[in-house]
C-alpha cells in the first residue's frame, strides 16, 4: 500500500467533513503524518483502520463512504490529475468501460507501487456490462465501492447517462452492473489529450 | 478520384483508417490524396494538387530535390517537416506502388517513371506539442498508434515527478530542521556542544586565528538549588541573551554543559581584545535577572586561549588550554577571567589588558596585571568583581 491512498482519504475527509473531525479521527487512531506521504510505502493496515475509524465516527456504512471517496477523486478539481488520467482510457464512456481491464496496469505505469485489484468486463447485452473486481486485499479493504463512485463521476464527466448497481460480493470478487442508457446524454466535461499538465 | 488513380476505393478507405497521416503522391510528384488527420493539420485544400516536395522538406536524407531521388528512397526511414509548420518534426516511410495497382488500370504514359507513392507520417517526439496545438484527440490516431499511451505516460510521470519534487522539498525542510535542532540547545537557543565541536574543528583545520573562551557561571547552582529549576532556566535563558548581546554576530556561543558555555571569537588574536570581551561578558551576566517577583544574581568565570599562541594544537588541546585557564580563574575567586599563557610566549606579553579609560562601564579604572606563577596570566579587575559578587551572593 502507498501513502498516496491515505492522502486521498485525507483530502476527501478534510474537504467533506472539515479539519477538526479529521484531526479527531487520526488522533484517536494514533496515525501520524508519515502515513500520508505520497510515494512512500505504508502498512495496508493503516488504510483499513482509517476507513473503519472514519465510518464509525460518521456513523456511515464503509461502502457508502468509499463510494463517496471514488466520486470525490474524479469530480474534485483538487484531484484533476486522477480524472485526466482516467479520461485517457477512452474517447467515450463505452470505450472507457472497455479500458477498465487495463486500469491496474495503467495505475502501475503511473506509480509502480500502486496495486489495484484485477478488473474484468463482461458484455451482458446491449448497453449492459458486468464489472468484476477481484477480492479484497489482505487488510480487508474493498475497491468495488470506490470504483462504483468513480464510474458514477466518470459517466458525468463523459456526459453519459448510466444506471449503476453494486450487485454484491463473495469471497473472490465484487460485481458492479452498468446500464449504459445514453452515451451522449449531456455535453460532459472537456478533455484535451495534451491539455493541462497541472498537478492538483 | 481521377482516372488512373493508383489506389482502389477500398485501399484508400483502409489507408485513411490505418494511416490517418499518409500522403499519396501521384507519378508527377503532386499530392493526390492524404489521410484525415494530416488534412486537419495542413487543411485539405492546400494539400490536394500541391507538389509533395513543395509541401514537405526532407531533413534526412537531405538534398532530395526531385521525384527520381525521392522514389529511390522506397522503404527508407525519412525525417521531414511541413514547410508551412517546420516546428513539428515528422518521421515517415515511403512506399512506391507498383504501376497499375488501382482501378484505373495501367498508368497512361507515366509508367516509365514508376507508379505512385505513399508516404506514411507520424509525429515523433513532437507529438505532445502537435496534439496540443492542433487539438488532436484519440480518434485522430490509428487504433494501434501508441500516441495516446505516450501522452498518458507523460502526464502520469509529470504528476508523479511533481509529487516527488514536493516530497523532496518536505524532506529537505525536515532535514534542515532536524540538523538545526541537533545543533541547538533547546533551552537557550544557543548552539550546543556538538555544533561547537564541529565549528572548532573546522576553524582548526582551516588554520584560522581565533580566541576560545570557556565560561562557567558562578553562583548558578545556588539559584537553582534555592529557587528551583524554573528560576534556573530563566537565568540561563537571560544569560544566553545577554552574552549574545555583547559579542559580534559571527561570534559563536554554545552551551556545553549545565551552566558552562564556550565562546568562539573568529579573527581575534590579541590578549587585550579577549580581555575586553571577557569583561563585557562578565559584566553582562552580573546584571540581576528578575522574574517579576524575585531578583537573581550570578557571575561568571572565564578561561581563554588564543589559537595563535601555540599553532598546530588539536581542538582537544585548545579546549584543554581554555579549561586550564578557567580553572585558574576559578581558583583566583569568582567573576574573573584568565588567559591560558601557552608555552610559546611569556605571560607578560599577553597579560596587558585594554587601556584604562577605554574599558567598558564597570571595568576597573586601573587595570594592572599581577603576573602569577605558572602559565596562566592574570587579568585585572578580578578582585573587584569577586568582591561585588561575594557581597551579592550573601
Amino acid at each position: 500500500m502507498n501513502g498516496l491512498i491515505n492522502r486521498a482519504i485525507e483530502c476527501f475527509a478534510r474537504d467533506s467533513y472539515g479539519d477538526p473531525l479529521w484531526q479527531e479521527v487520526t488522533t484517536a487512531l494514533g496515525i501520524g503524518e508519515r502515513a500520508f506521504e505520497p510515494l512512500m510505502p505504508c502498512d495496508p493496515g493503516v488504510t483499513a483502520r482509517l476507513v473503519d475509524g472514519l465510518a464509525t465516527r460518521l456513523a456511515r456504512a464503509k461502502a457508502d463512504l468509499l463510494e463517496d471517496l471514488g466520486t470525490y477523486l474524479v469530480a474534485q478539481p483538487r484531484s484533476e490529475a486522477v480524472r485526466r488520467l482516467l479520461r485517457f482510457g477512452g474517447v467515450d464512456f463505452a470505450e472507457f468501460l472497455e479500458s477498465l481491464e487495463d486500469l491496474p496496469d495503467r495505475a502501475r505505469l503511473a506509480m509502480a507501487e500502486l496495486d489495484l485489484p484485477a478488473i474484468a468486463l463482461h458484455m451482458q447485452g446491449a448497453g449492459v456490462f458486468r464489472v468484476e473486481i477481484a477480492g479484497a486485499d489482505d487488510a480487508g479493504l474493498r475497491f468495488g465501492p470506490v470504483l462504483l463512485g468513480m464510474l458514477r463521476a466518470m459517466a458525468d464527466d463523459y456526459g453519459a447517462l448510466v444506471l449503476l448497481e453494486y450487485r454484491g460480493r463473495d469471497a473472490g470478487r465484487e460485481i458492479i452492473e452498468v446500464h449504459l442508457l445514453d452515451a451522449a446524454f449531456a455535453d460532459g466535461r472537456a478533455f484535451a489529450l495534451a491539455g493541462g499538465r497541472a498537478a492538483p | 478520384m481521377t482516372g488512373g488513380a493508383p489506389l482502389t476505393r477500398a485501399q484508400a478507405v483502409m489507408l485513411d483508417r490505418f494511416c490517418p497521416m499518409h500522403v499519396v503522391i501521384g507519378p508527377t510528384g503532386h499530392v493526390i490524396g492524404c489521410g484525415p488527420t494530416l488534412a486537419r493539420i495542413v487543411a485539405p485544400r492546400a494539400v490536394a494538387g500541391a507538389r509533395f516536395l513543395e509541401l514537405f522538406e526532407l531533413t534526412r536524407p537531405r538534398a532530395v530535390q526531385d521525384m527520381a531521388t525521392l522514389r529511390a528512397l522506397d522503404g527508407a526511414r525519412l525525417r521531414l517537416r511541413l514547410r508551412a509548420r517546420p516546428r513539428y518534426a515528422l518521421k515517415g516511410q515511403l512506399s512506391v506502388l507498383p504501376p497499375g495497382d488501382g482501378d484505373g488500370g495501367m498508368m497512361d504514359g507515366g509508367a516509365m517513371d514508376g507508379g505512385a507513392m505513399v508516404v506514411d507520417l507520424a509525429f515523433g517526439m513532437s507529438v505532445v506539442e502537435a496534439v496540443r496545438d492542433f487539438g488532436l484527440s484519440g480518434g485522430d490516431f490509428a487504433v494501434t498508434d501508441l500516441a495516446t499511451e505516450m501522452l498518458y505516460l507523460l502526464e502520469a510521470k509529470t504528476v508523479a515527478m511533481e509529487e516527488s519534487r514536493r516530497l523532496n522539498r518536505r524532506l529537505e525542510d525536515a532535514r534542515h530542521a532536524a540538523q538545526e535542532q541537533a545543533m541547538t540547545d533547546t533551552l537557550t537557543g544557543l548552539r550546543n556542544r556538538r555544533a561547537f565541536d564541529a565549528l572548532l574543528a573546522r576553524a582548526v583545520q582551516a588554520g584560522d586565528r581565533f580566541a576560545l573562551l570557556h565560561l562557567d557561571l558562578d553562583f548558578f547552582k545556588q539559584v537553582n538549588d534555592t529557587h528551583g529549576h524554573a528560576a534556573g532556566d530563566l537565568v540561563l535563558r537571560a544569560a544566553a541573551r545577554r552574552m549574545l548581546s555583547v559579542v559580534r554576530a559571527h561570534d559563536v556561543i554554545a552551551r556545553v554543559g549545565g551552566d558552562e558555555f564556550a565562546v568562539l571569537l573568529p579573527g581575534i588574536d590579541s590578549a587585550g581584545t579577549v580581555s575586553r570581551v571577557a569583561r563585557r561578558l562578565i559584566a553582562a551576566l552580573e546584571e540581576p535577572v528578575t522574574d517579576g517577583a524575585q531578583c537573581f544574581r550570578i557571575s561568571a568565570s572565564i578561561g581563554a586561549t588564543l589559537s595563535r599562541d601555540r599553532p598546530g594544537r588539536t581542538p582537544a588541546a585548545i579546549l584543554e588550554g581554555a579549561d586550564r585557564a578557567l580553572y585558574a580563574a576559578k581558583a583566583a575567586g569568582r567573576g574573573r577571567h584568565r588567559l591560558d599563557a601557552g608555552q610559546a610566549a611569556g605571560p607578560a606579553a599577553r597579560d596587558a589588558p585594554g587601556p584604562a579609560g577605554t574599558a567598558e562601564p564597570g571595568a576597573a579604572a586601573q587595570a594592572r596585571a599581577a603576573v602569577p606563577h605558572g602559565p596562566v596570566a592574570t587579568e585585572a579587575e578580578g578582585a573587584r568583581v569577586a568582591q561585588g559578587v561575594a557581597m551579592r551572593s550573601r
